[in-house]
């Protein structure tokens, strides 16, 4: 058995690092240095004994350095250095989920943006939701060193309980299975919405993963439904996309991560996007035919706003609803570029009119003037204008607001 | 130590450097009666007719200034944190061996830390300006000999002037400067746009040394500093480092939740029809004030509205706003950066100004009050919107006022704030050190919602309707006590032992600074 074991990081804004060391006997002994001693140092000492307490350690030193960390991520290094010492212990040190947090989401929820967050920057998790993005992404996979994989496990689960994700679709990305599925154990019975699946090639992929999280909510008593969207990020990727967008009924989107698969095929990822035109209409065409949402790949250049804002309304023309984010300030960009146009709204509006006349009638032909209006036009009317109330374009209310213009 | 509570509640010592004060009355309740200090008679006489005020040396013209112990010194910080000057001064004073010296800056920075050398040896007896970084620490841990005085610009404009600080020996770094003694910051290699800090100094110090390493034939024009007031002038090889001088505070912040606190704060200020034509606004340097002008001229441009003036701290945002055409006047109270500097220099619509045009107390009228909206930082804000702006919520003294307080008389005051620094609340039950009275405050804006103090009942009608994140400052405090896990333990002081004392703008003691214990 090891005796000692690290987490964390030093001399990071808003994280700590912790040393535990187990001893023979002399009781818990804390060695505390934080930036915010004289204001918190009480209060770190009395969780970091709880914690001790908690899994039955009687001896033992315990270094903290604190560069001013959230009690979420203070339990989480301290917990992750007691795991890594006693991987047998099973239970966790967890805090009640915050109130703010018991929403659920429905899976035809609007998703035009996901701010990707790495798991083991508390700093940028505690403010994600402030910028209002339809889902926040923990990412425990690629923006995660290797090293820190474990522990980061715990300041996600803790998040997802103790953040205010403030409104926003809780999602986490996983890594690849095998170690994606240990990644499930910490998110699973925690309040996530929505998990992405990494470099997905085949249906199976996706099946493994639905597999092992329904058991879990099984075991964990979990009620609400946990969606699940695939990211394509190969060639094969992109052949096999309609089988992976259709291998379970708990898929809600079907996205595609361009830098890993222009990798794949072996060429430079450009502005134009040529290279990955044929791959992004692969995905849009197979999630539609399964009845999900496509969402295009992130745009990397963080600087270039209006490379953001073209890019965006490229993958809207193309049929995608949504894009990934890696930077709080893409996301009003993103929302402005999916929102729906003037003329696209007020079509839409003339259509669920007819729609209602046509309901109020008893009739199953939705007709503007002399033209038929076929099903999937109607339901594509219905969603802009429903994305339309969401951005505030126009009120939940316009029918009546409309009909009232038009008396003046 | 005997002493009483004063008007806001806090609890005041009768002596501070063992000269009697007053506590703070309440805002404008302090009016002092009396004539103004004055300097001394001079007669052009006894100066040179042919104005060559030249010396050899700094330590020459500190000699002939007649440089002896107990003295008050002055200094400016227009060159911030690329000053080379002041801590020359000292150096010189601690050879020839003169102790018990007061300084008097208009502000320090980390810069001065070898300053900390001479408050050991006893050649600086204690500092009376603003104390940040390790002057800051110094004085706090109670190892300065005396008690630092923290003044506003415009309150050490008015110490000045009503004779409560005599200034003995002022030393001007001037960027540019004639033999005769006028000078300006607009050129050389260590511009930094103007000089008004040093306004004061000049006209009331006994002796006065303008000290230059761009010396120029008479006349120097303009002249910020008039000659006329000037004893001596020295040459030096670099009096400032150019890159310090116009560095570090003028970055648009990146952090997000601050381009948040700025936008918000942009929207305020329109939704709360603060943005008409004609009005006028004052931002600082600091990274979320000038993202939150970058949001501002967005929205002035869409409404096509122009200010009448704007009040800096000029950077290059403030200048883009006059080239645009979306305000008629700069009036700049320090220049932040090589565009402010040029611009000063160009256009005639960017005005230089001083404490005593801006924010002295003692004038009939300042400018600060004529402001509509002002943006500021502080520490840590009360629930009654009392604000600190000097200590850290650890008792640490690290920040000076500069013209926080000053400017908190304009017609809208706000201050942009996170709601907390890593695990340190912002908004709290009462603040470590009392700067500003929460009357004076009208807005707090953080990323997680925008208070404004109920008094302002007029803000929160025009605000009616608004979709900005409209909450009570308890509220905001309530949650963010929720995340920090509790409100923070009290700092640890030593309660006997007064380490500085913050004045209002009058003049009167608002409240002290106590030693901190580790």
């Amino acid at each position: 058995m090891i005796d000692r074991a690290e987490a964390g990081k030093k001399e990071t804004a808003s994280d700590c690092w912790v040393r535990l060391e187990i001893k023979k006997k002399g009781g818990i002994k804390i060695d505390l240095k934080s930036k915010v001693k004289s204001l918190y140092g009480e209060a770190i000492r009395t969780t970091a004994e709880q914690i001790m307490n908690f899994f039955d350690i009687e001896n033992a030193l315990l270094l903290i350095e604190d560069s001013g960390s959230l009690p979420f991520v203070l339990t989480a290094r301290i917990e992750a250095a007691v795991k890594k010492i006693f991987p047998q212990k099973k239970k966790e040190f967890l805090k009640p989920f915050i109130p703010q947090n018991l929403y659920q989401v429905k899976r035809d929820r609007p998703r035009r943006s996901r701010l990707y967050v790495p798991g083991d920057q508390p700093r940028l998790i505690i403010n994600a939701g402030l910028y209002q993005p339809d889902g926040i992404i923990l990412d425990l996979e690629d923006s995660v060193a290797p090293a820190e994989k474990e522990s980061v496990r715990f300041i996600v689960r803790n998040a997802l309980r103790e953040v205010d994700f403030l409104g926003a679709e809780r999602m986490v990305r996983i890594n690849q299975l095998p170690l994606g599925a240990k990644d499930l154990e910490f998110i699973v019975p925690h309040g996530v919405h929505t998990i992405l699946i990494p470099k997905c090639e085949d249906e199976e992929t996706v099946k493994d993963v639905d597999t092992y999280v329904q058991s879990l909510r099984l075991r964990n008593k979990v009620k609400h439904e946990v969606y699940l969207m695939p990211i394509i990020e190969s060639a094969l990727g992109v052949v096999n996309a309609h089988k992976i967008a259709a291998a379970s009924p708990n898929n809600v989107a079907l996205t595609i991560g361009l830098e890993d698969f222009t990798a794949d095929i072996g060429v430079e990822r450009t502005l134009e996007g040529k290279e990955s035109y044929l791959a992004r209409l692969q995905v849009v065409l197979a999630a539609r035919a399964a009845g999900i949402q496509p969402i295009d790949s992130v745009f990397s250049d963080v600087a270039d706003e209006q490379g953001l804002r073209a890019s965006s309304l490229e993958a809207k023309s193309l049929g995608f609803e949504g894009k990934g984010c890696i930077h709080p300030g893409q996301i009003k960009v993103v929302h402005e570029a999916f929102a729906p146009s003037e003329t696209e709204i007020e079509r839409a509006k003339k259509i669920y009119l007819a729609l209602e006349k046509a309901q109020k009638k008893k009739s199953g032909v939705v007709a503007l003037g002399s033209k038929m209006v076929d099903p999937p036009v109607v339901k594509r009317a219905e969603r802009i204008l429903k994305l339309a109330i969401q951005n505030k374009q126009i009120s939940a209310n316009w029918k009546k607001e409309d009909k009232d213009e038009r008396k003046d | 130590m005997k002493g009483k509570i004063n008007a806001a509640g806090r609890w005041v010592p009768e002596k501070i450097n063992d000269k009697p004060v007053i506590p703070f009355r309440g805002i404008g309740g302090y009016v002092p009666k009396g004539r103004k200090a004055a300097p001394p008679i001079v007669s052009c006489a006894k100066y040179p007719r042919n104005g060559n005020k030249v010396v050899s040396s700094l330590r020459e013209a500190l000699k002939r200034s007649g440089l002896k112990k107990g003295m008050t010194i002055s200094s400016h910080h227009h060159f911030r944190d690329g000053d080379k000057v002041a801590n020359k001064v000292f150096d010189i004073a601690a050879e020839i061996g003169v102790k018990n010296l007061r300084w008097f800056p208009s502000a320090s920075f980390p810069c001065h830390e070898p300053i900390i050398e001479h408050l050991e040896s006893g050649v600086i007896h204690h500092i009376e300006g603003s104390m940040n970084g390790p002057l800051g620490e110094f004085c706090s841990r109670g190892r300065m000999r005396g008690q630092g005085v923290l003044r506003s610009h415009g309150g050490r404009y008015r110490s000045v002037q009503d004779g409560e600080v005599h200034i003995d020996i002022a030393v001007i770094a001037a960027p540019t400067a004639d033999p005769f003694g006028n000078a300006n910051g607009l050129f050389g290699k260590s511009a930094c746009g103007l000089l008004g800090f040093a306004l004061a100094d000049s006209q009331y110090a006994d002796k006065v040394i303008v000290v230059t390493d761009n010396l120029v034939p008479f006349p120097c024009v303009p002249w910020q500093i008039h000659g006329n007031y000037v004893d001596y002038v020295v040459v030096m090889d670099e009096i400032g480092d150019p890159s310090k001088i116009i560095s570090g505070t003028t970055q648009i912040t990146r952090s997000p939740a601050r381009l948040l606190i700025a936008e918000y704060v942009a929207r305020f200020i329109k939704e709360a029809g603060i943005m008409r034509d004609g009005f006028s606004f004052q931002a600082g340097a600091g990274g979320t004030a000038l993202a939150f002008v970058n949001y501002l001229k967005e929205f002035m441009k869409e409404a096509n509205v122009k200010a009448r003036f704007v009040r800096g701290g000029s950077t290059k945002y403030l200048v883009e706003l006059l080239e645009e055409g979306l305000t008629d006047y700069i009036l700049d109270g320090q220049t932040f950066d090589l565009d402010g500097i040029r611009s000063m220099r160009e256009n005639l619509n960017h005005v230089n100004t001083s404490p005593f045009t801006s924010y002295n107390y003692h004038g009939k009228g300042n400018f600060a009050s004529m402001v509509d909206a002002v943006v500021l930082g502080a520490t840590e804000i009360d629930v009654n919107f009392n604000a600190n702006v000097v200590t850290h919520s650890d008792g640490m003294l690290l920040h000076g006022i500069g013209g926080w307080q000053d400017c908190l008389l304009s017609k809208c005051s706000i201050l942009a704030v996170p709601s907390f620094r890593d695990r340190i609340p912002v908004i709290v039950d009462r603040v470590t050190t009392l700067c500003g009275p929460g009357e004076l405050i009208d807005v707090v804006v953080t990323e997680k919602g925008i208070a404004v103090n109920p008094r302002r009942k007029d803000l929160l009608k025009a605000l009616k309707g608004s979709s900005l994140p409209i909450r009570s400052v308890r509220e905001i405090k309530e949650e963010v006590e929720k995340i920090c896990g509790g409100a923070p333990a009290p700092p640890e002081v030593d309660k006997k032992h007064v380490v500085a004392a913050v004045q209002w703008v009058d003049g009167t003691i608002i409240d002290v600074v106590y030693k901190v214990i580790d």
